[in-house]
């Protein structure tokens, strides 16, 4: 590795940290714009003014908005972003207990989804024109541009009404048997599949493409290389780095995906945590969730970054 | 273009082979595939057209349309089947959700539209601004777009009702803001293409003003990306305040937009009641008629490219 990737990746590293830290300025803002605040909303509002000026000096919310943020910003940085307004929990409790969760079926979804839309991708860049292009285009064009709801319940209509073969709410995450895993995350993740691949394929697709109309691979077909060469040999090496960002953006879309998925399936998930706080408007716990979710997204960008910094053959001594 | 935003127009368009001489590339193409292919194109177009513009159409004309008013309590039966009196059969209460599907339409079309054009509004004018003046301006509404960027839009749409509640105006400002940044980014990258052209030297070696160049020499020569980029934003939209009201955080009875539509019709799944797939379809229809319309803007650019 030499000095002009470390430079490059330190870059981008400080880049999502700066990014990281408007995204807090913008959600704390847009958080505490509205009047009336936590002790208000805790005590009612039939409770005396001394009695609400007392658990706001006690929370700390007759502070300046500046030092608010300070304190709110530290204490995420310090793993302590406060307590549920709605329970009294510490919100890192909470959210250590449902993150793991979310974090398997999102797992789940990427091992299935990733090699799934690579090839399908890569296939349709090599054919394309053809018969399986068009309709497995197609095919993704409809899957991007329906609503998740609508392939969700299809599924719960067809695996779990019609056919039987698996519950509709997945209640349990604790699983004993392949059968009993299969229960759990069949139909989550193959909606959650669904869009997915769709979209990474059509992004494969075009970064194959892109690398197809150049000329060096235009070069490898004059050379008299087969078709199946040019591609893997030749294109595909040099469409890593938009490849990696397909998927990433891509893999991106679970960050929000998992919101309506794990709301239909009542999987015990950090965005149904999320939803039901919404619900409650326990601040506190939306904060952190949204700080989660956009730091997931960051990381997701940052290593799709990295990755094609790596592959970037102009970078290489 | 640079290859970044060949790129980036290649992964919105639903990108039929990129004809010319490099088809033959990769594997040997029939030519009368080529042919054929042209002649289908116009026709899903067409058929695009159509569809949205029939919505377009109810989103406007619904609600005079509907036989029976939105929260008419009409048939006996709940989840009624389709029949001649109830086109679309009845929801859980015995509602005519052909009615209330008319009654939605305005929410769910109208209300995406306004947030799409309030989108794509801010996002183009940002991005000529930062693409025209350029220096510390441009990269600070960069990295604020990114950072927005940066907030998954189904947790954006989240915060802001946890912040503020659910309303029909808020719906529309929290969905604009949220496709904003990805307008931005498209505009700027298109932008910055178009000022290097030797035109715009020449207004800015005219010593005319700022204003002028960004409106009159570099906006229409960005509006077909900008147009395509529009109705893809408007896709996302209708899907985003689609699953918002599915949530139960969109539009709040007693409005009804097509998302709460299957969301309250939902128990009526188990039997296939129409009451929950006739929203559902609808708002597939909708966005598919949208992509479809797209893919063949995008066919057409390449032609004419070629030509």
């Amino acid at each position: 590795m030499n000095s002009t990737i470390l430079r490059l990746i330190i870059g981008r590293l400080g880049i999502g940290v700066l990014t990281l830290l408007i995204v807090s300025l913008v959600v704390f803002v847009l958080t505490s714009l509205l009047p009336g605040d936590a002790a208000q909303e805790q005590l009612g509002q039939e409770a005396t003014p001394e009695a609400v000026a007392a658990l706001r000096a006690k929370l700390g919310l007759d502070l300046p908005v500046y030092l608010r943020y300070l304190s709110w910003l530290g204490g995420l940085v310090t793993g302590n972003p406060g307590v549920s307004l709605a329970n009294g929990m510490p919100v890192d409790d909470l959210i250590a207990s449902r993150l793991p969760n979310s974090l398997k079926l999102a797992a789940a979804t990427a091992l299935i989804a990733v090699p799934l839309a690579l090839s399908l991708g890569i296939l349709s860049a090599m054919y394309r024109g053809s018969i399986f292009d068009r309709y497995t285009n197609m095919l993704a064009v409809f899957l991007v541009s329906v609503p998740e709801f609508l392939i969700a319940t299809i599924a719960v209509l067809i695996f779990a009404v019609k056919l039987g073969w698996l519950s509709a709410l997945s209640r349990s995450v604790e699983v004993d048997s392949f059968l009993q895993l299969l229960s759990v995350y069949a139909m989550p993740v193959l909606t959650l599949c669904c869009v997915l691949v769709a979209q990474m394929a059509r992004m494969t697709r075009a970064a194959v493409i892109d690398q197809l109309s150049s000329p060096y691979v235009e070069m490898a077909v004059l050379k008299g290389a087969r078709p199946m060469r040019v591609v893997l040999r030749h294109a595909l090496p040099n469409a890593i780095g938009p490849i990696s960002n397909a998927v990433a953006l891509s893999l991106s879309y679970l960050l929000g995906g998992v919101v309506i998925v794990e709301t239909i399936f009542n999987y015990p998930g950090i965005a149904t945590l999320m939803v039901n706080a919404v619900v409650t408007r326990d601040m506190p716990l939306v904060q952190a969730c949204v700080m989660l979710f956009s730091l997931g997204f960051l990381v997701l960008v940052l290593v799709a970054d990295i990755i094609a910094i790596l592959s970037n053959p102009r970078l290489r001594t | 273009m640079t290859p970044n935003v060949h790129r980036q127009s290649a992964n919105l368009s639903t990108s039929g082979p990129r004809a010319g001489a490099v088809v033959g590339v990769a594997h040997d193409e029939k030519p009368q595939g080529g042919v054929r292919r042209r002649a289908k194109r116009p026709v899903s177009g067409a058929l695009g057209v159509l569809i949205v513009g029939f919505w377009l159409l109810m989103a406007l004309a619904g609600p005079w349309l509907a036989p029976h008013g939105a929260n008419a309590l009409v048939g006996f039966e709940v989840f009624g089947p389709i029949s001649l009196e109830y086109p679309l059969g009845t929801d859980f209460l015995g509602r005519d959700i052909l009615s209330r599907l008319l009654h939605g339409a305005p929410y769910t079309i109208g209300v995406a539209l306004a947030a799409t054009v309030l989108a794509c509004l801010f996002g183009v004018v940002l991005g000529l601004v930062a693409a025209a003046s350029g220096g510390w301006l441009d990269a600070v509404i960069s990295r604020t777009q990114d950072a927005l960027i940066a907030i998954p839009n189904k947790i954006f749409a989240l915060i802001m009702v946890a912040a503020f509640g659910s309303s029909v105006p808020l719906l529309l400002v929290m969905a604009a803001f949220a496709y904003m940044p990805g307008s931005y980014r498209i505009a700027r990258a298109v932008a910055v293409n178009v000022m290097t052209m030797d035109f715009v030297q020449v207004a800015r070696a005219r010593g005319e003003a700022l204003p002028y160049i960004m409106f009159v020499e570099v906006l229409p020569n960005m509006l077909r990306p900008v147009l395509t980029d529009f109705g893809l934003r408007f896709v996302y939209v209708v899907l985003l305040l689609s699953a918002m009201s599915f949530l139960g955080l969109g539009v709040q009875p007693p409005e009804a937009d097509w998302g709460s539509l299957v969301r309250e019709n939902i128990q009526g799944l188990g039997d296939g009641a129409p009451a929950v797939l006739a929203p559902a379809i609808a708002i597939a229809t909708l966005t598919v008629g949208v992509n479809l319309i797209i893919d063949s803007f995008g066919a057409r650019a390449k032609r004419e490219m070629e030509s």
